[in-house]
């Protein structure tokens, strides 16, 4: 029954994306455009060359042959000309008008490192791309190209190496297609994405505005974030306000799945994860979500997201886990801003999971429920041109998983338990657009380490090259 | 009870599709800044309802991407951009997520503005952002020149033309009267500002290239050493000695700046500073296009010492 109600899905979801996408809808072919401009520049061209005779001539012919002020004229005005025309030629000669760039994608790379000083050798910083070691660190180094496929879909990817105990790695971080002409309001996501759970989990790390990810996104999402290959299509709702509806449904295994199928032999707060792999199409991970946006002035706007995933997890054959998320974001800012300045927002995000575990043969652990919490909140303040100030809180707890507890061996494995709260302030200054200088200190409390306060003190730097990236809200 | 149920079912649906799809076909036309929208609204009269998704005192190169401009150019039967990088950070995205052919690159109904104006400071020769935030494609503040908004006037009426061929008389005569209007008043601005031609200026921004030309102004250098690059005091220092050496009396800046640094360089200089909003809606006397010329024009003269002729 479940296989055919999945079959039936699967065809209305080909139908509705391949066969709503009419060439009507379609784009003019960029190639018809390079020959039209070929052509126009070939035009002017000819014309310049013209103008440039006409011109020699008026100098040459003798003063008499024509009254004085028709020579000015005609002068004046031909001159006027050939200025008009050779700045339309200088124009469509512009650097990047160039011919053959208009098929290149676009392409961008940022570079985000740190100088990071710990309390405690051990620090409480597990995100793949936060400064977590002593001294420099590689957080980040992305390189995003762009551009349109066809009439139908885009391409975006994201390539991204660091360095990990001094050992450089590569990650493809997203690579994707979203469709450009789907009807009725649809939009189709395809490819290798991060998950739009809440507000942070999609965004890379040069666009956070804190040195390091929040705690709740770690505990739960793992250290690069929820991310991997599927489908999401999402509907935008013909209503007066923003309104749109996500329906996603992605690969539910490897490290970047951490509350779900995850890794054969990694542990989840005690309990070893089997070798599980997808078998049937109920074996993904699935999530919906709703998210709205409104302005009660033309100063302040809101939106607001919720947010469900659910999936299979591998501490058990039939084991399942779901998350639930809520989002909040207020953004002040003055109609009369120079350069997006000043500016105050609020950011808020609440996560719940709850994770059937067990039981463990293994270690004789019986089954539990193991439920984890928590949010963070911070607050950016463009307070002055270039300059920003920002605080943002974190707390987390858990409960369950007490039988699970003795098996909690390594420091790292109880750090991901128990109650957690952390305070972080930071001023960033950006010389201008494309680089980036953050001071940030963190001041740590985690159960796992008696209450007693890690400190982190870090300095990070962020450096952009290449296409003026559009930024998102 | 199944009765009630269908005829609910299909009054609610008959409110929602009503709600969705208004009955009344007047074209919606989205401008992304607020000059393109006035001109828009001249062309488009009452058969074209112009929304335009910056503020006349918004920095057009940094305005938000706000959700709700999602939802508006969804429902755009066209979209009017500056182009040449103006709205370079903002506005790709939301035409991306409005799932809206209507208004992508290619269609009639995506109008860029820049495509029928004459470019100024188009770089010829190598260029990085070592020059500061330069614009490859040439300067996008081109709406201060009357005449351009005549070109972009008539590229708006071709292609509301396209959009609608029942209206196209209208936005044929609406299209000849803006122009007309623009005519007459240039030769009255012109004239106006004849006192001023060949006066050398200092602007904060590259913002006015296109009205120092118009109306033959000399733009000496600007207060930002590069473009978008906050003053420097070794460049205000250098900026002293050019403005008393060639003369300068007039900075211009749009109102929403900072005002330090143009006020210490008056207070060295003898120059003033004018307040020249650099799109409709930049302040309050600027509420259309004609009167941001208006504006702009009695700011110049009033400012420069000079009597309305």
């Amino acid at each position: 029954m479940h296989t055919r109600i999945y079959a039936c899905a699967c065809v209305a979801l080909f139908v509705v994306v391949f066969g709503g996408s009419s060439p009507a809808f379609a784009k003019e072919t960029a190639g018809s455009e390079i020959e039209d401009l070929k052509k126009q520049m070939a035009v002017m061209e000819e014309q310049l060359r013209f103008l440039r005779r006409k011109v020699e001539q008026l100098e040459t012919k003798p003063a008499s042959a024509v009254p004085a002020a028709s020579v000015e004229n005609a002068d004046v005005k031909t001159e006027q000309r050939l200025k008009d025309l050779e700045l339309q030629v200088r124009q469509q000669r512009a650097p990047g008008r160039g011919l053959l760039s208009a098929f290149n994608p676009k392409l961008s790379l940022s570079g985000l490192f740190s100088a990071a000083m710990f309390s405690e050798r051990d620090n409480l910083n597990f995100g793949g791309h936060d400064p977590k070691e002593q001294g420099f660190n590689v957080q980040n180094v992305e390189l995003h190209l762009s551009g349109e496929v066809d009439p139908y879909f885009r391409l975006d990817s994201h390539l991204v190496t660091f360095i990990e105990k001094g050992e450089t790695k590569v990650e493809l971080e997203e690579a994707y297609g979203t469709s450009l002409a789907l009807p009725a309001n649809l939009q189709l996501v395809a490819g290798q994405y991060f998950t739009r759970f809440g507000r942070h989990n999609r965004l890379h790390p040069h666009q956070w505005d804190f040195a390091d990810q929040p705690v709740i996104m770690n505990r739960l999402f793992g250290k690069d974030g929820l991310r991997g290959p599927g489908m999401q299509l999402s509907w935008l709702a013909p209503t007066p306000f923003y309104l749109e509806f996500i329906a996603n449904a992605q690969q539910a295994q490897g490290e970047i799945a951490t509350s779900f199928l995850s890794k054969p032999g990694e542990t989840i707060r005690g309990y070893s994860l089997l070798d599980r792999p997808v078998q049937k199409i109920g074996d993904l991970l699935y999530m919906p979500r709703v998210v709205t946006s409104f302005e009660p002035t033309e100063e302040l706007t809101v939106a607001m997201g919720g947010s469900t995933l659910f999936g299979p997890n591998a501490s058990g054959p039939n084991n399942a886990t779901i998350i639930y998320g809520g989002d909040l974001y207020v953004k002040w800012k003055p109609v009369d801003h120079v350069k997006g300045f000043p500016f105050v927002a609020w950011q808020t995000e609440y996560l719940f999971r709850d994770y059937e575990a067990g039981p463990d043969n293994v270690n004789g652990i019986p089954a539990d429920r193991l439920k984890d919490f928590g949010l963070y909140s911070q607050l950016v303040y463009g307070f002055y041109k270039r300059w920003v100030a920002g605080v943002r809180i974190d707390y987390v707890n858990s409960s369950g998983g007490g039988a699970a507890a003795p098996f909690l061996v390594s420091r790292a494995q109880r750090d991901l338990a128990g109650e957690r709260w952390r305070l972080s302030p930071n001023l960033t200054f950006s010389p201008s657009e494309f680089s980036k200088f953050r001071l940030q200190y963190n001041l740590d409390f985690a159960e796992s380490r008696r209450r007693e306060a890690v400190h982190g003190v870090f300095l990070q730097v962020e450096f952009n090259i290449g296409e003026h990236a559009a930024h998102t809200f | 009870m199944g009765n009630r149920m269908l005829l609910l079912t299909v009054l609610a649906g008959g409110f929602f599709m009503a709600w969705a799809h208004p009955s009344d076909a007047k074209l919606n036309v989205i401008a992304s800044t607020p000059d393109l929208a006035a001109i828009a609204r001249e062309v488009g009269g009452d058969r074209a309802d112009v929304t335009s998704l910056a503020k006349g005192t918004e920095d057009p190169h940094f305005v938000d991407p706000k959700p709700s401009f999602i939802r508006i150019l969804n429902q755009a039967d066209a979209l009017i951009e500056g182009g040449a990088d103006l709205e370079v950070g903002w506005l790709s995205p939301l035409v991306l997520n409005a799932r809206n052919p209507k208004i992508h690159l290619g269609q009639p109904g995506r109008i860029v503005a820049a495509e029928v104006v004459r470019l100024l400071e188009v770089p010829t020769g190598p260029i990085d952002r070592s020059m500061g935030d330069v614009h490859p494609f040439g300067n996008p503040h081109f709406t201060l020149d009357p005449l351009n908004g005549k070109l972009i006037a008539e590229r708006i009426r071709e292609r509301l033309c396209v959009l609608s061929a029942a209206d196209c008389p209208l936005f044929t005569t609406n299209a000849k009267q803006v122009e007309d209007k623009i005519d007459s008043r240039l030769a009255l601005w012109q004239k106006q500002m004849a006192p001023l031609r060949g006066t050398k200026v200092v602007t904060y921004h590259r913002s006015y290239s296109y009205l120092a030309e118009r109306f033959g102004l000399q733009v000496l250098n600007t207060i930002e050493p590069k473009p978008g690059i906050p003053p420097s005091a070794s460049h205000a220092r250098d900026l002293i000695t050019q403005m008393k050496a060639e003369g300068v009396k007039l900075i211009l800046m749009e109102p929403n700046r900072e005002r330090k640094t143009p006020a210490f360089l008056a207070q060295q200089t003898g120059a003033r500073v004018a307040l020249i909003p650099s799109m409709v809606g930049g302040s309050k006397e600027a509420g259309d296009y004609l009167a941001l010329f208006d504006h702009i024009v009695k700011t110049l003269l009033m400012d420069a010492g000079q009597q309305l002729p």
